[in-house]
């Protein structure tokens, strides 16, 4: 309740605080210059209590995320709830400033007059520039914690090492500056959470996209698999690659999401905990069918997992192992596509070879 | 209030001219080099193309009011996709930034025209070709469908001729922006008329400063992707291509090098149309001048360090992708201190509720929920969930639609007047705001929690239990596209039939209301003169004293 013309032994009542407005329009026409009077009415704290209880409730239930099945996915659900947390909050504020000056600051019929002219209050402009700088960064800080423990900074996932297949180029120069090039293992993505860097994955999967199929195998038993199945509670780690174009591995239930890029090694590494099927979606748009290029991802009891994976190599011990593309009825179509792009990398394969020497 | 001030007679007659010459209406079907009818020019282009992409627009959504592929196809759906966003992009926003940077800074500074008046109407008369270059590529048998950010190798092996022509049209429609933005640059800087400090500016000449120095600095990278795109794509180089040892993720860095900065090269310039269009509607000097215009400039420079935050589920290193997020968060600070500082001008103002000032009030509104979920995106490990989903599809149509678009019609009703001389009426605005406002939200809110819920953006099937949500969006924008039609009605028929407008029939304190409406060729009489600031209202105006703008420029006039 402080106002600069209130003498401090004097009480204020709310008597006096309703009569404020009137008494600024008076001052309006008495001064040239006129400075804003932050509003601190009792509407006012109201209006700020109810604000951030509504934000508080809704930044927990908004229920917009679906189920979290991994280990990552809360990490980020507590991520985003805290963004909906402000976000709600600055909304219902700004918005509410919005309304109130659309009903209240109305021209009146009739009334051609300007506003009062009020052209910038120093003090206001500090506070509003310093919130969102608070924000920001309290909201990276957040983020980067985040992120780590997802592990988007584990050394092996977080340096770029460059296109593989170039990165030693036979006979030039470079390769004596690329003392990692040659067979380090290192992969863009998310990688090992800080608290089992330097160990492997208990499960390791390659991952391998193409229009508009996902293949994955598992190199300790050669099984070969449309479907990419885990076990719940086991450290998994996806190493990805695309044949063809940019496509990318996204499951919303693990909060996770990949690009698998064509000449270049990627990786995500992540705990699936909930048992259950979910979608496998490709998120990068490759190609006409882009949108059909769904798969599933299927989260075992850890006993069942090991049941799944004999019976399949059991199975794959029968008969030759054959990845279904997606639209098979489509492949003649997609190869009369590649053809002049078979034609420009033999004529590239050439000329390398030329240059080689 | 009467059409113009009565003056003095001029002592001089310019040059021994007799008299100016009178606009010809085939003026605006040929070359020209008035920036007026250039502006116009590129106004009715760019609107025409919006139609075009809005329908397409349309088509999109009735295709996905169902799970399966059923109305475009497989086949059509990602042309389709490819050529909205495209021609959304560089034949729409891009443009119309232009029309009024074209039209307004000349008029605002005082000058008689830009500084480069020929190199201007070229760079209009890119616009056209390009624009029917890329209708065309939808014709013919390999349309480019790589989407508007054409990535390598997707963009390589689907159809050589097609992308080829989406290629020479960005190339044509960028070349156009960067001699827009050269002309604008110079404008801004050197025909300013003398008493004009560069604090005296109007906002919008601020924002088209910081958007001109973008476009110079980020719009020849992008020439030089697609020109090295082009390469691989019919010279069989491999500067992108894989299977040559190319790197697919270098053409993303020079992609979004242009491309992040491309949103500040369509909001920055809707932003100054805001500041000028909220204080002249809420009677109240712009809260905040000189915070306003040194954010344009901060925008503009962060605006160019953030593009990495596009590809943080792409090949970049984990170092990179917080860089990227911490610069990409900090933009929301001088954004923040825009939307306060309007929402404070508002604040205690005596606001003219008329469609004008609707549609920069619903900018206002709208812009905050994109910039809101912007912050969210920023953030690495939220993004790695919504990237490439329908969240982000949301995020981005609420700061291009809700943003830029919102603030184009607030423009073009605030400025019509002054461009055509007649008025717009006021009831149909209202219809068109409130179709426009209830269609948008309803077409692009619920995509929010599509994209939070799991679905990808750019496919033409679905899952079938997030029916329900697509068709809301659906509903919502065939209301979108019906409110174009009142606005039509009421552009088409005021420019030939409304009522008459007076010089300045809002009261307004920038330049051009101190001419006709709509100005004479080389725009002012005799030089004008700045007999107050840009947003002086309510200054120096005793409350009994009703003089109008006009007696108070005539008072003024005759001191001198």
């Amino acid at each position: 309740m402080a106002n600069s013309s209130t003498p401090p032994n004097q009480r204020v009542t709310v008597a006096d605080a309703k009569l404020r407005p009137s008494r600024l329009d008076l001052e309006y026409h008495k001064r040239k210059r006129y400075y804003v009077k932050l509003p601190t009415s009792i509407n006012t704290l109201i209006a700020g209590i109810l604000i951030t209880l509504i934000s508080l409730w809704y930044g927990q239930n908004h229920g917009w995320m679906p189920l979290a099945a991994s280990e990552e996915a809360p990490l980020v659900d507590g991520l985003f709830n805290t963004m909906m947390t402000i976000a709600t909050g600055l909304f219902l504020l700004i918005q509410g400033a919005i309304v109130i000056s659309i009903i209240r600051f109305r021209q009146k019929p009739g009334d051609n007059t300007d506003g009062p002219a009020i052209e910038g209050n120093i003090g206001l402009e500090i506070v509003w520039t310093a919130i969102p700088v608070v924000i920001v960064l309290v909201l990276s800080v957040y983020s980067f914690e985040v992120y780590n423990e997802m592990g988007g900074l584990d050394p092996a996932a977080s340096r770029d090492p460059g296109p593989q297949k170039t990165a030693v180029a036979p006979g030039s120069a470079m390769a004596a500056t690329l003392p990692e090039g040659d067979g380090e293992q290192l992969a863009l993505g998310v990688g090992a959470s800080p608290a089992t860097q330097g160990r492997n994955a208990e499960l390791a999967v390659d991952v391998l996209g193409l229009q508009y199929a996902w293949i994955f195998t598992y190199p300790d038993s050669g099984v070969v698999s449309g479907e990419l199945h885990v076990p719940a509670g086991r450290e998994v780690q996806l190493n990805i690659a695309a044949q063809d174009v940019i496509h990318a591995f996204w499951v919303p239930q693990f909060r996770l999401k990949q690009d698998a890029i064509p000449g270049r090694q990627t990786e995500l590494r992540f705990k699936p905990e909930v048992a259950g099927t979910y979608p496998l979606i490709c998120a990068e748009l490759c190609g006409a069918y882009h949108g059909a290029m769904r798969s599933q991802v299927v989260v075992h009891p850890p006993e069942e997992f090991e049941a799944w994976l004999q019976s399949q190599i059991a199975q794959q011990a029968e008969e030759t192992p054959t990845v279904a593309a997606a639209l098979p009825s489509e492949s003649d179509r997609l190869q009369a596509r590649t053809a002049d792009w078979n034609v420009t990398s033999d004529t590239l394969a050439s000329l390398h070879a030329h240059h080689s020497f | 209030m009467t059409t113009t001030t009565p003056l003095e007679p001029n002592p001089t007659p310019p040059n021994g001219e007799p008299e100016h010459n009178e606009r010809h209406w085939k003026d605006f079907f040929g070359f020209s080099t008035d920036h007026k009818v250039i502006a116009i020019q590129y106004f009715v282009t760019s609107f025409v193309f919006y139609l075009i992409a809005g329908a397409m627009a349309t088509s999109i959504r009735i295709e996905l009011a169902t799970p399966n592929p059923d109305f475009l196809g497989y086949e059509n759906y990602n042309g389709v996709l490819t050529l909205h966003g495209t021609m959304m992009i560089f034949l729409w926003i891009v443009p119309a930034g232009a029309a009024f940077a074209n039209y307004l800074i000349p008029l605002q500074i005082g000058a008689k025209d830009m500084a480069f008046p020929v190199l201007n109407g070229i760079a209009f008369w890119l616009v056209p070709p390009g624009g029917l270059l890329l209708l065309t590529s939808l014709l013919i048998d390999n349309p480019p469908v790589a989407g508007w950010t054409s990535y390598p190798p997707l963009s390589l092996i689907s159809g050589q001729v097609g992308e080829m022509m989406w290629i020479l049209s960005v190339l044509l429609l960028g070349t156009s922006s960067i001699l827009g933005g050269i002309n604008f640059v110079t404008t801004i800087f050197k025909m300013r008329i003398e008493e004009m400090s560069i604090y005296d500016m109007p906002l919008f000449c601020w924002a088209m400063l910081a958007t001109s120095l973008l476009i110079l600095v980020s719009t020849p990278v992008l020439a030089g992707a697609l020109i090295l795109l082009s390469f691989d794509l019919i010279a069989g180089t491999a500067f992108f291509n894989p299977t040559g040892g190319g790197d697919p993720i270098v053409y993303q860095h020079m992609f979004w090098f242009y491309s992040h900065p491309a949103v500040y090269i369509m909001i920055l310039p809707v932003f100054g149309l805001i500041s000028e269009v909220i204080p002249v509607h809420a009677r109240k000097p712009i809260f905040g001048y000189k915070a306003i215009a040194y954010s344009s400039i901060a925008i503009a420079f962060l605006g160019n360090i953030v593009w990495a935050h596009h590809m943080f589920t792409s090949g970049t290193p984990g170092w990179l992708r917080v860089f990227f997020m911490a610069a990409t968060m900090v933009i929301a600070v001088p954004t923040g201190i825009k939307v306060f500082s309007w929402v404070a001008t508002m604040w205690g103002g005596k606001l003219r509720l008329n469609s004008a000032m609707l549609f920069a009030v619903g900018f206002v509104s709208m812009f905050l929920v994109g910039g809101l979920s912007g912050v969210m995106v920023a953030s690495v490990p939220f993004d790695i969930h919504v990237h490439d989903t329908y969240f982000i599809v949301a995020h981005f149509h609420y700061v291009l639609f809700g943003g830029s678009v919102f603030g184009i019609y607030a423009g073009i009703y605030h400025w019509f007047p002054k461009m055509v001389g007649r008025m717009l009426n006021e009831f149909w605005g209202k219809v068109h705001f409130v179709l426009t406002f209830v269609g948008f939200n309803l077409a692009f809110f619920p995509m929010h929690i599509l994209g939070l819920q799991g679905m990808p953006r750019r496919v033409v099937q679905y899952d079938p239990e997030l029916t329900s949500l697509n068709q809301l969006c659906t509903v919502g924008s065939i209301i979108l596209a019906i409110s174009t039609v009142p606005f039509l009605i009421n552009a088409v028929w005021a420019w030939f039939w409304g009522p008459e407008a007076s010089a300045n029939p809002w009261n307004a304190l920038t330049l051009e209301w101190q001419t006709s409406s709509p100005p004479i060729i080389e725009n002012f009489e005799e030089e004008p003169v700045l007999w107050s600031g840009p947003y002086d209202y309510g200054i120096d105006r005793e409350p009994k004293d009703e003089q109008s703008v006009s007696e108070l420029l005539a008072e003024v006039k005759a001191e001198l």
